[in-house]
């Protein structure tokens, strides 16, 4: 077995510290050595989304990540959405909007909507579709998840 | 995936004195988002990941009208697309950029992952080949050049040495009345690889084209420069025409196979389609 590298970075605004092998995916580090299971696997192949995280503010697959390339980044995962017991608003209209069915998808689309609201407020509905592209959904049909993401920028933008 | 060893270097020097210690086991990591796939598949089984994203040198992106684009082999394609000065000179490598895979992919790819991983698809190798990009290439025994449609050998491979690393790409800077465009055919939006792709770039005086060049990709074993094609309408007015002759000479390069994505039939009428109608894009743009 290969050595085990350590890696300190910041994950959801907190320095966490973690040894992980090189062939493990920044996923599996999360998921399996640091118990952030929000995080979900689907095709492990980059066309689903399901495994979204916010590297230092870019959406990405967090299976296409190696653990050890996340030394002196910043992870942002479906964990940090939420303050507390405070939903954040995508969060609230997802419930809302009945925005999910079976939920595995969910965390991901959650993660890849807050990227895109984070670089773009006020996107519109075309907007949301295109960057929400590399999330797959095959319950709802997808238009639940764009009402829920646009209600939660108008929400946001105090409309 | 297989056990390997990681390596992060964060100078020229050291990835290349790594590249040559690692030799064939070796392999560098750009954004991964095709190499990790296939070393969880088992086609690639390097024994050691060299990182390229922490080397300054891979991460140059500047433009200077007179030298024209610097951009660094491992800059993400997030990075790239988001670039005034690409986006007003060099739309068409926008566009290619633009068309891989999702956001997330384009958070961690690049065009130089995307040109050294070989494949004969890749979307941003003929818009890097219509624009004339040369390859800077460094390696333990010294540096050359190599234009982008000389360095893909056959389906994932390259002329890359074991130990020689793919820095920046140089784009000439556009002339007056130039521009660039980049389509591809796929049966849907998004999320999908290139039934076939076609980029071009000309240079007008007036309504005579200057310099053309046209380049293609899924027709062959590699991406293609169209080089009778584009040599076709040099002198020449673009109109209807003196691209639909271009068009018929850039079929005639065109050698695909058929496969899920096409026949070779319709992928050679396609080539037709989509050659005249980045003539159109580019010219139409160069105009303004």
């Amino acid at each position: 077995m290969a050595s085990k590298v350590q890696v300190e970075t910041t994950l959801n605004g907190e320095t966490v510290e973690f040894l992980c092998e090189p062939r493990q995916s920044l996923l599996e580090v999360l998921r399996d050595v640091l118990g952030f299971t929000g995080t979900k696997e689907g095709c492990l192949t980059g066309d689903c989304g399901a495994c979204s995280v916010i590297l230092d503010g870019r959406v990405s697959c967090s299976c296409l990540v190696l653990g050890v390339e996340a030394q002196g980044k910043n992870i942002q995962t479906v964990e940090g959405l939420a303050q507390g017991d405070k939903l954040h608003p995508l969060q609230q209209k997802f419930l809302e909007h009945a925005s999910l069915q079976c939920g595995i998808c969910t965390p991901g689309f959650l993660v890849a909507a807050k990227a895109l609201l984070d670089r773009n407020p006020n996107p519109t509905e075309h907007e949301v579709r295109y960057g929400l592209a590399g999330n797959l959904c095959r319950c709802t049909g997808y238009d639940k998840i764009v009402r829920a993401v646009l209600d939660a920028a108008a929400v946001m933008q105090g409309r | 995936m297989h056990a390997i060893t990681y390596e992060s270097p964060k100078s020229l020097a050291q990835a290349l004195s790594l590249l040559a210690a690692a030799g064939e086991k070796g392999r560098v990591l750009a954004g991964g988002t095709d190499l990790l796939i296939q070393m969880r598949a088992g086609v690639r089984k390097p024994d050691q990941l060299i990182d390229a994203k922490n080397i300054a040198e891979l991460q140059v992106l500047s433009f200077s009208p007179q030298d024209g684009l610097r951009l660094g082999a491992a800059v993400s394609c997030c990075r790239l697309i988001e670039d005034p000065a690409v986006q007003q000179h060099y739309p068409g490598l926008v566009e290619a950029a633009g068309l891989i895979g999702s956001v997330q992919i384009q958070s961690r790819c690049s065009l130089g992952g995307n040109l050294c991983n070989g494949s004969p698809a890749a979307d941003t190798t003929p818009a890097l080949i219509a624009l004339g990009a040369v390859c800077h290439v460094a390696g333990a025994k010294g540096a050359r050049t190599v234009a982008v449609e000389d360095f893909v050998v056959s389906p994932g491979r390259t002329v890359l040495q074991p130990d020689e690393l793919l820095v920046e790409f140089r784009i000439p800077a556009p002339k007056p009345h130039s521009s660039d465009c980049y389509q591809r055919f796929i049966p849907r939006n998004e999320m999908d690889i290139a039934v076939v792709g076609v980029g071009a770039a000309v240079t007008l005086n007036g309504n005579t084209c200057t310099a053309a060049r046209i380049a293609l990709g899924a027709v062959a074993p590699t991406p293609l420069f169209a080089k009778e094609a584009s040599a076709s309408l040099v002198g020449k007015p673009l109109n209807e025409n003196t691209i639909a002759a271009a068009a018929a000479l850039a079929q005639q390069v065109a050698i695909p196979i058929t496969d899920m994505r096409g026949t070779e039939e319709y992928r050679k009428h396609l080539v037709g389609v989509l050659t005249r109608r980045v003539l159109g894009v580019a010219a139409e743009r160069a105009r303004k």
